[in-house]
């Protein structure tokens, strides 16, 4: 039965579930580059396990997600509906983002935050083939030397850095991996 | 010099220990259940949901019980529970109109449609002691008189029909919201009412108060005033549609206020609005009287310079866990504050001195 | 599946959210085999008003709401948002929104929602009974002979 697919797949334990998937979600943004589990979320295709749990865990009614064409499927837009509640908007009013790298594009649509407000931007959650093979170094807060990293791309993610404390971030999702870039890290080519 | 402030949990847990004594009071005196002061305290309780911007009668009833009848206090409980529950979405506005009503009163129209109900009401009462209740008199049963349902509709839509009230702007957008974004001036109305609803009584009734004695003053009338309880729907995102989630009880006041018109607009009434959680009828009219004050600006009037003119004075200052917050903080450990402001009082004291013994030697 | 209407599910949907607790254990005390789409969670809705009634909506306070979601062992998905913080009395809300999407619609309409629609039915009369007996009767005095 659709409906029941649909509205399955949520944390069977809520709370243990969406503390240990919150702890992954800080873990990266605070490590950057580094790759990080993150279980408990059975949602849809082509939503990975990984975007489904940092959707459980950090979206809510008052998120409005963007949906990218990769991912704007009606399954995925139920499940979100479902267990998020987060409204489906467009892409310069959302908080979180989710798609490929390539259908996210241009990354400028999002918000980047404001001089009195740099919060209010987006972050996005980029679903990747694979996140494993490092090809950028990166350096900045949370990394004691340098740490080298899966990116989609190198050069959005220099010109992101440069509007520091403005900014977007984001989250590399495939299958149960997740590794983040914050606009805070400095990004050089391997 | 620096003063380590360290130690006094035993202290500390031992006023809570005689907190919770103190809370029980004399063991020979039956203890209140928290169901006897959500039926019997209705209106204390309805007052912390109010201010406590939360519906939950049995809550606020619990809330009363823990912080021994003191009010302030239990609205702070109910506002740091609140606090931590997710928040699954905001209702449809609901529909006054619809209200199952048990009061409802008009000082401008005797003869409105749907009459006068007066409703378990304390006017009329005459203040003195009833001394039965002392002496554990039965309750009187209320009165019955054979009705289907009460239809009323809302007065102010009579002047309105004649065109001679100011016409709503409706529409829909999205209210702010000050519990989830900081509270910013300008503040537009919706904002506005949202601070007064969950401000307190007290300071809205002498804001109101101020500007029925010439600090401001709007002439105005109750146009309507009514109590009753309201169904309460919600869009439901995996359902589709709006669902009925519940029913709450609400105080709604209009009311009209004299308005000799604008280069714009002519002469016309204007309006106040208050709604509130529960019943709450003095709380509602202040609020609707503040916000027709609150209002000089928008319909063109003089800024006299009065407080309940003051968005920022009012809307800055009507939140009683804010203020409480802020003032009782003082009664706790300043000593290195102090310790400094000792200091210079007693340097400022020597160098006063010895200007002196110069003074005097030369 | 039954031919359910929209309108029907509203209906009964809010008549088990306006239920008293004890009342739907009453009766409904023995719960189907169910499966949990989404455990009973408390958490809150925002109530928004209208400005003058009918005007721009602004943000009136919280209410406290218990929601979740399940599944009956033949498939069929019901749900609930129910005022208060009764986990019980949403866990019901849900099987009786499951049941009527099942077979043997009447008879949960016989058995559960018929009582809950009369009690309702004779709260409002009760009430609206006794707003009546407060209604003020006016009569004018009689002023000089015409």
């Amino acid at each position: 039965m659709f409906e029941a697919e649909v509205l399955s797949g949520g944390f069977s334990n809520p709370a243990q579930d969406s503390a240990r998937a919150f702890r992954a979600c800080l873990e990266a943004m605070a490590r950057p580059g580094r790759i990080q589990q993150i279980v408990g979320a059975v949602p849809p295709a082509p939503l990975s396990p990984a975007a489904g749990a940092i959707l459980l865990t950090l979206a809510d009614a008052t998120t409005p997600i963007f949906i990218a064409k990769s991912h704007d499927t009606e399954a995925v837009r139920k499940w979100i509906a479902f267990h998020c509640s987060a409204p489906v908007v467009v892409a310069g009013e959302a908080d979180f983002a989710i798609g490929t790298w390539d259908a996210l594009q241009p990354v400028s649509q999002f918000a980047i935050g404001t001089a009195e407000y740099p919060d209010r931007s987006a972050t996005l959650i980029v679903e990747c083939e694979d996140i494993s093979a490092p090809m950028a170094t990166l350096s900045g807060p949370g990394i004691e030397t340098t740490q080298t990293a899966y990116l989609p791309t190198i050069d959005a993610f220099v010109a992101n850095g440069v509007k520091f404390p403005l900014g977007y971030d984001c989250y590399f999702t495939a299958g149960s991996q997740l590794s983040a870039l914050p606009r805070s890290t400095k990004v050089e080519s391997l | 010099m620096y003063v380590a402030t360290k130690g006094g949990e035993r202290a500390i847990d031992a006023a809570h220990q005689w907190l919770s004594d103190e809370r029980r009071g004399d063991r020979s005196v039956p203890e209140l259940s928290v169901a006897q002061i959500r039926e019997q305290m209705a209106l204390a309780v309805n007052r912390v949901m109010a201010e406590g911007s939360l519906y939950d009668p049995e809550l606020a009833a619990l809330a009363i019980k823990q912080a021994r009848g003191d009010l302030i206090e239990a609205v702070f409980l109910i506002r740091a529970y609140r606090t931590t529950l997710p928040r699954f979405g905001a209702s449809v506005p609901v529909e006054t109109d619809r209200m199952d009503i048990i009061r409802r009163i008009s000082a401008t129209f005797k003869d409105a449609p749907g009459g006068q109900i007066l409703g378990p009401t304390f006017d009329y009462t005459h203040r003195l002691l009833d001394f039965k209740l002392m002496a554990d008199g039965e309750a009187s049963e209320a009165l019955r008189k054979e009705a289907e349902a009460v239809v009323a509709p809302h007065i102010l839509q009579l002047l309105d029909q004649d065109g001679l009230m100011e016409p709503l702007s409706d529409g829909d957008e999205t209210p702010p919201d000050l519990t989830r974004e900081p509270l910013e001036m300008p503040a537009d109305r919706p904002l506005r009412l949202q601070a007064l609803a969950r401000g307190d009584e007290g300071f809205v009734l002498s804001m109101a108060y101020s500007t029925q004695r010439g600090y401001g003053r709007t002439h105005a009338f109750v146009g309507e005033l009514r109590i009753g309880t309201c169904a309460v729907e919600m869009e439901v995102p995996e359902l589709g549609f709006a669902v009925e989630i519940g029913e709450i009880e609400l105080t709604e006041c209009e009311t009209v206020n004299q308005f000799t018109g604008s280069k714009s607009e002519p002469p016309q009434f204007t309006r106040g609005y208050g709604l509130v959680l529960g019943q709450s009828e003095r709380k509602s009219i202040s609020m609707s009287l503040v916000d027709r004050a609150l209002r000089w600006e928008e319909l063109g009037e003089d800024n006299v310079g009065v407080p309940a003119q003051d968005a920022e004075f009012v809307l800055y200052h009507c939140d009683n866990i804010q203020a409480t917050g802020f003032l009782e903080h003082i009664k706790l450990p300043h000593y290195v504050d102090f310790q400094s402001e000792l200091e210079l009082i007693r340097k400022l004291r020597r160098e006063a001195a010895d200007a002196q013994v110069k003074e005097a030697a030369e | 599946m039954s031919t359910l209407t929209t309108d029907t599910r509203k209906s009964y949907m809010g008549l088990l959210a306006r239920a008293r607790p004890e009342r739907l254990e009453q009766l409904l005390p023995d719960l189907p085999a169910h499966d949990w789409l989404r455990r009973p969670e408390i958490g809150t809705t925002m109530v928004r008003g209208r400005i003058g009634a009918t005007g721009a909506p602004f943000n009136l306070g919280e209410m406290t709401v218990t929601r979740c979601a399940l599944k009956l062992s033949d498939g069929t998905v019901g749900h609930a948002y129910v005022q208060g913080r009764d986990q019980g009395h949403a866990t019901r809300a849900a099987i009786v929104d499951a049941l009527m999407q099942s077979e043997g619609v009447e008879q949960v309409d016989a058995t559960i929602l018929a009582p809950l629609r009369a009690e309702e039915a004779e709260k409002r009369t009760s009430r609206a009974e006794k707003a009546a007996a407060t209604k003020v009767e006016f009569f004018t005095m009689v002023r000089g002979e015409d």
